[in-house]
């Protein structure tokens, strides 16, 4: 099934159409996910699936080029003394660094992802962040990490929203758009549930929780309130949209119980880092950690990886 | 018919003592504790493994904090322990009682407790004049060593001293800056657990103290083999515990503390060298002259 296949419509679609989210509901549903137990080759199969759908991540205001290249080194070169893992999907930097990363990475299958329309605030007028995104494009990144306009969201202009996220993604080209929503200052899972549902008629190809700086950022619930939407736009549309958790995800556990979460809510099809991702930085090394602990059963230290 | 002025006791949970939190065990498990005749005490919580796995996380996330905080302010900490502990002394005197000691060496057990933890309360900022040294040597170079905490320390405690042993393994540890998960006596392990009540009132950060309860022969292996584990101590068992302990330490080179047959009641358990057991010797050359 391919993304390309089905051409999105730019309809705003009715949000006073758009489902309520049953609170409750979602809080004994996530309550769920997080009881199945998922041991031995299961387990080391999840892990391996968490690390291929890894964007290795820096957003710091003190990043530098030597900062990058070391981040695009752990993304080749995960652990070599363990054999066989996959390598992350991407990584995931500043516009400034997007020439850096894609230098570094070679001509490997590892992406480079770009935040742009001045993250993580977005508070800038739209041809800065349109041009901002041409940049990060022309630069060699594959994949765009936007934030919505909150402010303008929270303040009932779904329009305007709606059409910055169909001007970005036109200015993304071939690249793909991931749109974050950032939940944490969206407030309710209604609204998150109704800035999904924008974000994908406006044509992103992945949803995406935080920016990772705010509190909270990516929460189980939140995660599958978004699940759910994407779900419900595919039975509507026929059109995949993947999905993004960032933020806060830093166990190997907590990683496998969203596996678990994406595989009951939108199945096998979605179970690819075409599909998925996860937004984090330490989360890497404590996968790393986990598999060597199912292949020698010694419990591991950060000492003997490398650094984040 | 029950008087209407008559009230239910409240029996104490022992639980552990993991990050400034008392969890009951991961796993669900529980052994009961039975005195002399038979009776059952209480019922205490055989740790797991990842119960074990949790403490160490938290020793090391506690060990920047702890090992960076002033040895005026851990010396501070440790005698705030031994207030504590002085404060409830009847009550530790009754659990020992309870688990079949007699009053009297109950009694002398809570106090030689306290003293001790008093004793390494005033080392804390001796030891490293003690230990570290200006070094001679023939370049120009201003050559000194300085100890350092060497990271997360293991403790097995000794079985049959229930508090002072517990105490004399924990108290020389954290006062030179390490963090600590300790296993606790599985003969004796209520003083333990109220122990770890006295450590989470005395102002210690969570994590630096970390105390389960359980059996040794499920947990042992764990406490020598985990990689983030810097050091391990352990005060009983043979030679084969001894050399399997050493094989699985050898892993990521922990220190290996023996503490076998020390009699924990007498003066010759108290010195400054079980706090250097846990030290690493950091040397620097300085150069100097032209």
């Amino acid at each position: 099934m391919s993304l390309a296949a089905v051409p999105v419509s730019t309809q705003m679609p009715d949000l006073g159409q758009v489902t309520r989210v049953d609170e409750v509901g979602v809080k004994e549903r996530v309550a769920r996910f997080q009881s199945r137990s998922i041991k031995k080759e299961s387990k080391v199969e999840a892990l391996k699936m968490v690390l291929s759908m890894i964007d290795l991540t820096t957003l710091e205001g003190q990043d530098t080029p030597g900062k990058v290249r070391q981040l695009c080194q752990k993304a080749l070169h995960l652990h070599d003394s363990m054999p066989g893992l996959p390598h992350v999907a991407a990584v995931c930097v500043y516009p400034t660094m997007v020439g850096v990363a894609k230098q570094a990475l070679g001509d490997n299958d590892i992406k480079v992802a770009s935040v742009a329309t001045a993250f993580p605030s977005g508070m800038t007028p739209r041809q800065i962040k349109l041009e901002e995104t041409r940049i990060a494009v022309d630069d060699g990144a594959d994949e765009i990490d936007m934030v919505i306009s909150r402010g303008a969201f929270l303040q009932g202009e779904y329009g305007f929203v709606f059409d910055e996220i169909a001007a970005i993604k036109e200015a993304c080209g071939k690249a793909h758009l991931k749109v974050i929503l950032e939940t944490g200052e969206l407030g309710t899972l209604d609204r998150i549930r109704r800035a999904s549902v924008l974000a994908m008629h406006a044509g992103a190809d992945f949803i995406k929780t935080s920016t990772g700086k705010i509190q909270p950022a990516a929460t189980m619930p939140v995660t599958l309130v978004m699940l759910q939407a994407i779900r419900d736009y595919y039975y509507e549309t026929g059109r995949m949209v993947g999905m993004k958790p960032a933020g806060g995800i830093s166990k190997a556990k907590l990683a496998v119980h969203y596996l678990v979460m994406l595989r009951e809510t939108l199945g096998q099809a979605w179970m690819t880092k075409e599909w998925f991702r996860f937004g984090a930085s330490s989360l890497a090394n404590d996968v790393l950690m986990q598999l060597q602990k199912q292949a020698t059963g010694v419990y591991q230290s950060a000492d003997y990886f490398s650094k984040d | 018919m029950v008087a209407a002025t008559s009230r239910v006791p409240v029996a104490k949970t022992y639980k552990i003592y993991i990050d400034g939190k008392f969890p009951r065990t991961e796993s669900g498990r529980y052994f009961p504790l039975k005195d002399d005749e038979g009776n059952v005490i209480a019922s205490i919580c055989r740790g797991s493994r990842k119960d074990f796995r949790n403490s160490v996380v938290a020793a090391r996330n506690a060990f920047a904090a702890w090992s960076a905080a002033s040895a005026y302010l851990r010396g501070q900490i440790l005698y705030r322990i031994a207030e504590m502990l002085e404060g409830r002394a009847e009550q530790f005197v009754a659990e020992l009682v309870l688990q079949g000691v007699s009053k009297r060496r109950a009694r002398a057990e809570v106090d030689a407790t306290i003293d001790r933890l008093i004793y390494y309360a005033g080392w804390s900022d001796k030891y490293q004049q003690v230990f570290s040294a200006v070094n001679p040597v023939a370049s120009s170079h201003f050559n000194f060593s300085v100890l350092e905490p060497t990271g997360v320390v293991a403790v097995i405690a000794p079985n049959d001293s229930g508090l002072l042993g517990l105490v004399s393994n924990i108290a020389p540890a954290i006062v030179g800056g390490n963090t600590c998960v300790v296993l606790a006596s599985e003969l004796l392990p209520l003083c333990a657990v109220s122990f770890a009540e006295v450590v989470h009132a005395s102002d210690v950060p969570a994590g630096v103290v970390n105390i389960l309860t359980g059996f040794r022969d499920e947990l042992t292996e764990q406490f020598a083999s985990h990689m983030d584990v810097n050091a391990v101590i352990f005060c009983d068992g043979d030679t084969d515990v001894s050399r399997d302990i050493q094989v699985l330490a050898a892993d990521n080179i922990k220190r290996v503390i023996s503490r076998v047959d020390t009699k924990w009641s007498e003066d010759a358990a108290q010195n400054p060298y079980l706090i250097k057991d846990t030290q690493e010797t950091k040397t620097t050359w300085h150069p100097i002259g032209s």
